[in-house]
């Protein structure tokens, strides 16, 4: 499995993960680590290092609001590519909370959804197994205009065409 | 009409480009099917029974003379000459090659078409009223409208993956010929008090296993609340939506599972907190939208033709029978709106050769200031005829056949393809609509009905509308043998009905003359010539005509 990271002025590259998952019952290590949200609302006070959090599509962002400001990851869970709640959810962490760490996506995540991903505010993609990297990274190129106002663009397109 | 910028020119091509890498992909080996499969869909590309089936977008049924040429080009160069008009005013083609369809969106693309998001679970092409623009009961033209909502729904990053395909409907006029109630989201133009332009706003609505006429979620969304407003439907919609059941993903169950008014509430929170974002529309968004459906400039004519009454007054009664069925008022004094029947015998309903698209766009340059529009019931329309030229159109369009004046009438029957080109299907559509126009048409009996809308769809998935045909049919597979059930008393107006299951199905052989039997039995019961078969149903109910025909030896 491959991770890329995506950002407009330094381009797109393969990273090697920094991030440790861990499952609820195991201690802490001294390194960053991503938890569970059950995890996350039982973890009070300091931890070692930087702390990320995975959720799915379908989890209320009111539910990760009060964690946001410790939470330097959080990694969003694909089930299949098809599931849009995860773009929806990506949207409204950043647009509507705020929240400026990093964003991943994990799961079924494939080469051709990377575009989308990119706009509703991801930044981090765990590449599914069996995607080429090489393809991966060409996918951000697809398109060099778009309508919406998202992560690209503030502004939608009709005010864009009249320099807004 | 809208007219491409570099910017949405650069998209299309930028589309054709990437769909063109993805069947490389697909063909070597790195995309199998199942992740190819979404992709291909929202480039309109279907697997069906024989072959490929592509469908191409025609924004709210609108074509230039130009784009129609282009398009029966792409029919004889990749496919078998002809093409088929569907009812979200949209074009397939039946036969295309996997590699060719790259070609394809690049010849598209240089006449500012594209094949987006026809299909998928996305947000579908914008349908609209056909008379958009020239319709004499208009509140206001929808195309501006429609215009925008498409740039906003286009590769959307948010709504490529919602839990089902997703369906809007607007329509600006009094008449509601756009069939909106029954879409996932159906738009009327309306003005309130002050005169100022708002949309009633109808969420839930739809065909399919689970027929339902929207309810209205809102009476007034203020003009420039447009876009946000259906930004916070469809996020609603995409964050709530069922995804465990297909057949109960479409937003329609959602709006009835949590109730109209709570989806109502839901929404209207949502919208509170991105009304004033950058999707809030100004006046000055709006004046460039409208600035491309601007009305052309008319000749200022008499509204009465002396050439045209003349003709009316020949002894020969078929054009004038042809004006009173297929023309309809338009707003502009000395012109009118001419519907073309695609519903003659030779050819599947909707069906059109390229040498007929030639002709039309040949027609629609010399007579209708070069633009055709298509129509939900899979006919076209010419906008804007000088009703001097009728006579002279008349004979051209009965010369390519599509002169028969049944518009409106029972053989102009909404038809899916049906088992002959469709794997959904369980029963033939195309050869029960053509029993049905042989009947009538053999009878001379046309005229009589008045307004009757017959739609026939192949299986429940209803892409042809049986639920809001007047008479409706639906194929269905009973222990392998292809069955239709008869409904009566659906109506896509405004005062939208689903229609109700007459009797026990009937098979291929039966199912015409039971067609036969229910308009036999409507011209005996009505009151008068102005009575419509709708009427008559609803005042009479079932029973009468269930016996007409289950027992029409004691009636």
């Amino acid at each position: 499995m491959s991770l890329i990271r995506h950002e407009p002025d330094a381009g797109t590259r393969p990273i090697e993960d920094a991030w440790v998952s861990l499952s609820d019952g195991e201690t802490l290590p001294s390194r960053d680590v991503i938890v569970t949200l059950e995890r996350l609302a039982q973890l009070d006070g300091d931890v070692p290092g930087r702390l990320g959090v995975v959720v799915d599509g379908a989890t209320d962002p009111e539910a990760l609001a009060p964690h946001l400001q410790r939470l330097s990851l959080i990694a969003i869970e694909l089930p299949k590519f098809t599931d849009g709640r995860a773009y929806s959810l990506a949207r409204l962490l950043r647009d509507r909370y705020g929240y400026t760490g990093t964003l991943r996506a994990v799961g079924h995540v494939l080469r051709d959804q990377l575009f989308y991903m990119w706009r509703c505010g991801f930044d981090e993609f765990d590449l599914a197994e069996g995607v080429n990297v090489e393809d991966a990274v060409a996918a951000f190129d697809d398109f060099t205009i778009t309508y919406q106002p998202a992560e690209d663009h503030e502004q939608p397109i009709w005010r864009r065409r009249r320099g807004g | 009409m809208y007219q491409y910028d570099a910017f949405d020119q650069r998209i299309v091509e930028e589309r054709a480009q990437q769909f063109r890498d993805q069947v490389i992909r697909r063909i070597d080996g790195r995309l199998g099917e199942n992740d190819f499969k979404p992709l291909r869909l929202q480039n309109g590309l279907y697997m069906q029974l024989h072959a490929y089936m592509m469908r191409i977008a025609v924004p709210y049924g609108l074509l230039s003379s130009r784009q129609l040429r282009a398009l029966a080009e792409i029919t004889r160069k990749y496919d078998r000459g002809y093409g088929h008009f569907t009812t979200r005013q949209n074009m397939q083609l039946n036969w295309p090659k996997l590699e060719d369809i790259p070609n394809i969106l690049d010849d598209l693309a240089a006449v500012q078409m594209h094949a987006i998001q026809t299909s998928g679970n996305c947000i579908r092409n914008i349908t609209s009223d056909p008379y958009a623009g020239v319709a004499a009961d208009e509140i206001a033209d929808p195309r501006p409208y429609c215009e925008l909502l498409r740039q906003w729904s286009t590769f959307h990053p948010e709504f490529a993956f919602l839990p089902r395909k997703f369906k809007f409907a607007i329509t600006g006029a009094t008449e509601d010929r756009a069939a909106i109630r029954v879409h996932d989201i159906g738009i009327r133009l309306v003005k309130n008090d002050a005169g100022e332009i708002g949309f009633e706003y109808y969420v839930g609505g739809g065909q399919g296993r689970t027929p339902l006429v929207a309810p209205c979620i809102n009476e007034f969304v203020p003009e420039l609340d447009l876009v946000s407003y259906s930004e916070a439907v469809l996020r609603t919609y995409n964050r709530l939506g069922r995804r465990d059941n297909k057949f109960k993903a479409r937003i329609k169950i959602l709006v009835k599972q949590v109730g109209a008014d709570e989806f109502a509430r839901l929404v209207e929170e949502e919208h509170a907190q991105i009304k004033d974002g950058p999707l809030k529309l100004t006046p000055e968004d709006v004046a460039q939208f409208r600035r491309f459906f601007r009305p052309p400039i008319y000749e200022v004519l008499p509204d009465e033709d002396p050439k045209l009454q003349a003709a009316l007054l020949s002894k020969d009664r078929t054009f004038a029978g042809w004006v009173r069925n297929n023309t309809a008022k338009h707003r502009s004094p000395g012109y009118a709106i001419v519907n073309l029947s695609l519903k003659n015998r030779d050819l599947p309903p909707g069906d059109v050769t390229a040498d007929q698209m030639d002709a039309v766009a040949d027609l629609a340059d010399r007579y209708s200031l070069g633009g055709v529009t298509v129509t939900h019931r899979q006919n076209l329309v010419f906008t804007d005829v000088r009703k001097s030229d009728l006579p002279e159109l008349y004979e051209s369009l009965r010369d390519l056949g599509f002169a028969t004046p049944n518009f409106g009438k029972l053989t102009d029957i909404i038809c899916c393809p049906g088992l002959d080109y469709c794997n959904l299907a369980n029963a033939r559509s195309i050869s029960v609509a053509q029993d049905v126009q042989a009947r009538f048409d053999a009878l001379g009996k046309l005229y009589d009905v008045g307004d009757l809308q017959l739609n026939i769809s192949g299986c429940i998935n209803a892409c042809g509308h049986h639920h809001v045909g007047h008479i409706g049919i639906l194929g269905i597979d009973k222990q392998g043998v292809e069955h239709y059930q008869l409904m009566l008393g659906g109506s896509r107006a405004l005062d939208s009905s689903l229609g109700k299951i007459l009797g026990k199905a009937l098979t291929h052989d039966e199912i015409g003359s039971a067609v036969e039997r229910v308009v036999m039995a409507y011209v005996g019961f009505r009151e008068s010539d102005e009575e419509t078969f709708l009427d008559c149903y609803r005042r009479l109910g079932p029973a009468p005509f269930k016996e007409a025909v289950y027992e029409p030896n004691q009636a």
